[in-house]
């Protein structure tokens, strides 16, 4: 009953937020219906943790514990953005209609919609759909500020991954027609993994790759990011958090499904493929963090090399990286989307984005400036953030099963990373010199969100909840050996 | 399975096959933006055609559900939506300017199409489907074509008609692959192009307005230094 909840409260907050009641109503609309969100997602991913597997609407919607997971993640930046947004949307379009801001809203509340579909939709095909949404929904959403900038990297984001989800389609059509060749009707990934033994490898091999390239396209794997940093650098800071936050994780999770599927049938192997995309993106990333220039971007680039990590993780094999994979996929959402809150904040106080006109930003606005530090240190891998932990849990466990390569070069970005992104962040916080501050100080909605984010943020990195630790363990136990 | 009927069949689909790859090549090729959406309407059709000739063949009432989907989506309401969204101004455009000249494109062109065949081949090792043995290779070629396209143009409405020719080219070779796949599916990628055709024209138009072009190809601003 949750779960399709879950899908019916962001269509209806959707629908209220465009009714014609003036600017102010749209986002305590949203507020509520996130924060009710939540509450349902963390009673689903309970119930899935203990049980294994939630089912709803006659088994149409389903939700195990990598789902649930993924659910739990989208619902929790799904409502900090929101409260962001209160404050921040308001301050960014003090002279737009009620109608800009209104459409703001009512986009927002379908974006979260279709991120909350993906992990919880049972027919594959429904999912390929959701994933195809969550492009088309905030295609707006990213080009909300009406820039020259801002509407090319609109446009990019939307032909660039909308092209790699046509690819992934065919990928899933294939799928479709090894499983019906296997005997099997039922297009589910539970469906799909007793499929897989029986399909011909000849046809798994190909919807593998195709479903990898195209749906990478939107985690922004290397060579298919070029689209990533821009738009994740032109979008409002509350979207930013989530195309960042959550909506790279969302569609990695689809990749990671395809691991078990893969995993049992005969002959094939995801293993090389995973860790050779997921090192490459960390490798490139990292030098990319080197140069950048952006602070925005910097974030960006960050996400590109997390999701390398995730995805190597997930090829190491085995339970303890798996654990660290889920882990690193929790880290990752909390960190980053409460550094794209900061970098929001920051935005506001001093009307840039270029770290090189950043400088000694903890004398002029202490608030952005700890904010940037602390952000900087969860998403580089510092103790004590869960990053940090996830980040070793992954080393240790491929070097537990030998392949020493894999996590020598794994270790060697990660640690370059980590120098990267603290320089940059390091200069502007503390650097010689003074920005000049606009007028502005940060609205009160953002600075209680930084608040709010800031608890989880500083928390699992030290100490885990029993629900939370069930959770991840059910998580790495879907991904498969 | 071989009957005369059934051969008849697959010889038109050969047919229907062989133009919706000229269409596609087309589209690489044109000029004019105009000329490129109606060349868009009559590969749509030819998919058409393709989904009523394998729903006679393999009996499925799914591709007729197809046929009937393309038909009113693709050739009805994005000529409408696009005409709603984009002004009359970029539909007179002529594209004078493009990465590539004609026959470099064809010249690559070609080689795609070749490329298409070699990686259809090991698919077809599966199955013994005279269909299957058509619409797979060809659909992979139109979504190579497909891609080239939004590769090599620079206008707006043209890179749309290349992603919803590669759109085309999977459910090409799809209807010959999965003709059950169910309905809803069939129901959710119908709303799907017209979503896809509705957000890039209203972004088109957004780009028009603010920037006063819509070569797109030229916006370059965000790039690393």
């Amino acid at each position: 009953m949750e779960l399709a909840a879950l899908l019916v409260i962001p269509a209806l907050a959707s629908a209220l937020s465009l009714l014609p009641l003036g600017r102010r109503f749209a986002a305590p609309i949203t507020i509520v219906s996130s924060a009710i969100v939540l509450g349902l997602a963390a009673a689903v991913a309970s119930q899935a943790a203990r049980t294994g597997r939630v089912d709803a609407l006659d088994g149409w919607l389903t939700c195990d514990g990598l789902a649930a997971l993924v659910l739990l993640l989208v619902a929790f930046v799904g409502f900090t953005a929101a409260v962001f947004s209160w404050g921040y949307i308001a301050h960014r379009t003090p002279k737009a209609s009620s109608r800009v801001v209104q459409r703001y809203y009512s986009l927002y509340n379908l974006f979260v919609l279709s991120m909350l579909a993906v992990p919880v939709l049972a027919n594959v095909a429904l999912m390929w759909i959701a994933v195809e949404l969550t492009t088309l929904l905030s295609a707006f959403l990213v080009g909300f500020e009406d820039t020259a900038e801002a509407l090319e990297a609109a446009w990019k984001y939307v032909m660039l991954t909308t092209l790699g989800a046509v690819l992934a389609l065919l990928g899933f059509l294939i799928l479709y027609w090894g499983a019906r060749i296997a005997g099997y009707e039922v297009f589910t990934w539970v469906g799909l993994v007793e499929a897989a033994p029986h399909m011909p490898p000849a046809l798994l091999w190909p919807a593998f790759l195709l479903i990898l390239v195209g749906f990478g396209t939107k985690v922004g794997l290397v060579p298919m990011h070029t689209w990533l940093p821009d738009a994740h650098s032109q979008a409002p800071a509350s979207i930013c958090a989530l195309l960042s936050g959550v909506e790279t994780t969302t569609v990695l999770y689809v990749i990671l499904r395809l691991f078990p599927v893969v995993d049992v049938a005969p002959g094939l192997d995801a293993r090389p493929w995973f860790i050779g995309f997921g090192l490459v993106s960390v490798a490139i990333a990292t030098l990319l963090l080197v140069y950048v220039r952006d602070f925005k971007r910097l974030f960006a680039f960050s996400t590109v090399e997390h999701m390398g990590i995730i995805l190597v993780a997930a090829g190491l094999g085995g339970a303890e990286a798996h654990l660290g994979a889920a882990y690193q996929m929790a880290g990752h959402t909390i960190a980053k989307s409460f550094c794209f809150f900061a970098a929001g904040v920051t935005v506001m106080a001093i009307g840039t984005q270029e770290i090189a006109s950043v400088r000694g930003l903890i004398r002029s606005s202490p608030l952005s400036a700890l904010a940037l530090v602390v952000g900087a240190f969860a998403i580089a891998g510092a103790p004590p953030f869960a990053v940090f932990v996830s980040e070793f849990v992954i080393l240790k466990a491929g070097l537990a099963s030998g392949q020493y390569i894999t996590v020598g070069l794994l270790a060697f970005f990660v640690v370059v990373a980590f120098c990267a992104v603290m320089l940059n962040v390091n200069r502007m916080a503390f650097g010689v010199g003074e920005s000049e501050l606009s007028a502005i100080t940060a609205p009160v909605s953002c600075k209680a969100t930084l608040v709010l984010a800031a608890i989880p943020l500083l928390v699992i990195g030290i100490y885990v909840p029993a629900p939370l630790q069930d959770l991840l363990a059910a998580a790495a136990k879907a991904m498969g050996g | 399975m071989d009957s005369p009927s059934f051969s008849i069949l697959s010889a038109l689909d050969a047919l229907t096959g062989a133009l919706f790859l000229l269409t596609a090549l087309g589209v690489v090729a044109t000029r004019q933006v105009l000329a490129s959406l109606q060349l868009f309407i009559l590969q749509s059709l030819l998919l058409t055609l393709s989904a009523v000739l394998l729903g006679i063949a393999v009996g499925s009432l799914h591709l007729f559900a197809v046929a009937v989907i393309t038909i009113g989506t693709k050739t009805l309401m994005i000529p409408w939506l696009l005409r709603r969204t984009v002004s009359a101004e970029v539909y007179r455009t002529r594209e004078i300017e493009r990465v590539l000249n004609i026959p470099s494109s064809l010249l690559v062109a070609a080689v795609l199409i070749v490329l298409a065949y070699v990686v259809a081949t090991p698919l077809l090792g599966v199955v013994e489907a005279p269909f299957t043995r058509i619409n797979l290779p060809l659909g992979i070629a139109a979504m190579f074509l497909g891609a080239f396209t939004i590769v090599v143009r620079r206008e707006a409405v043209p890179q749309l008609l290349g992603l919803l020719a590669v759109e085309n080219g999977v459910f090409f070779a799809g209807i010959a692959i999965v003709p059950n796949l169910p309905v809803i599916a069939e129901l959710a990628a119908a709303v799907d192009v017209p979503v896809i055709t509705l957000v890039v024209g209203l972004l088109t138009r957004r780009i028009h307005t603010r920037l006063g072009t819509t070569a797109v190809g030229h916006l370059t601003t965000l790039r690393e230094h």
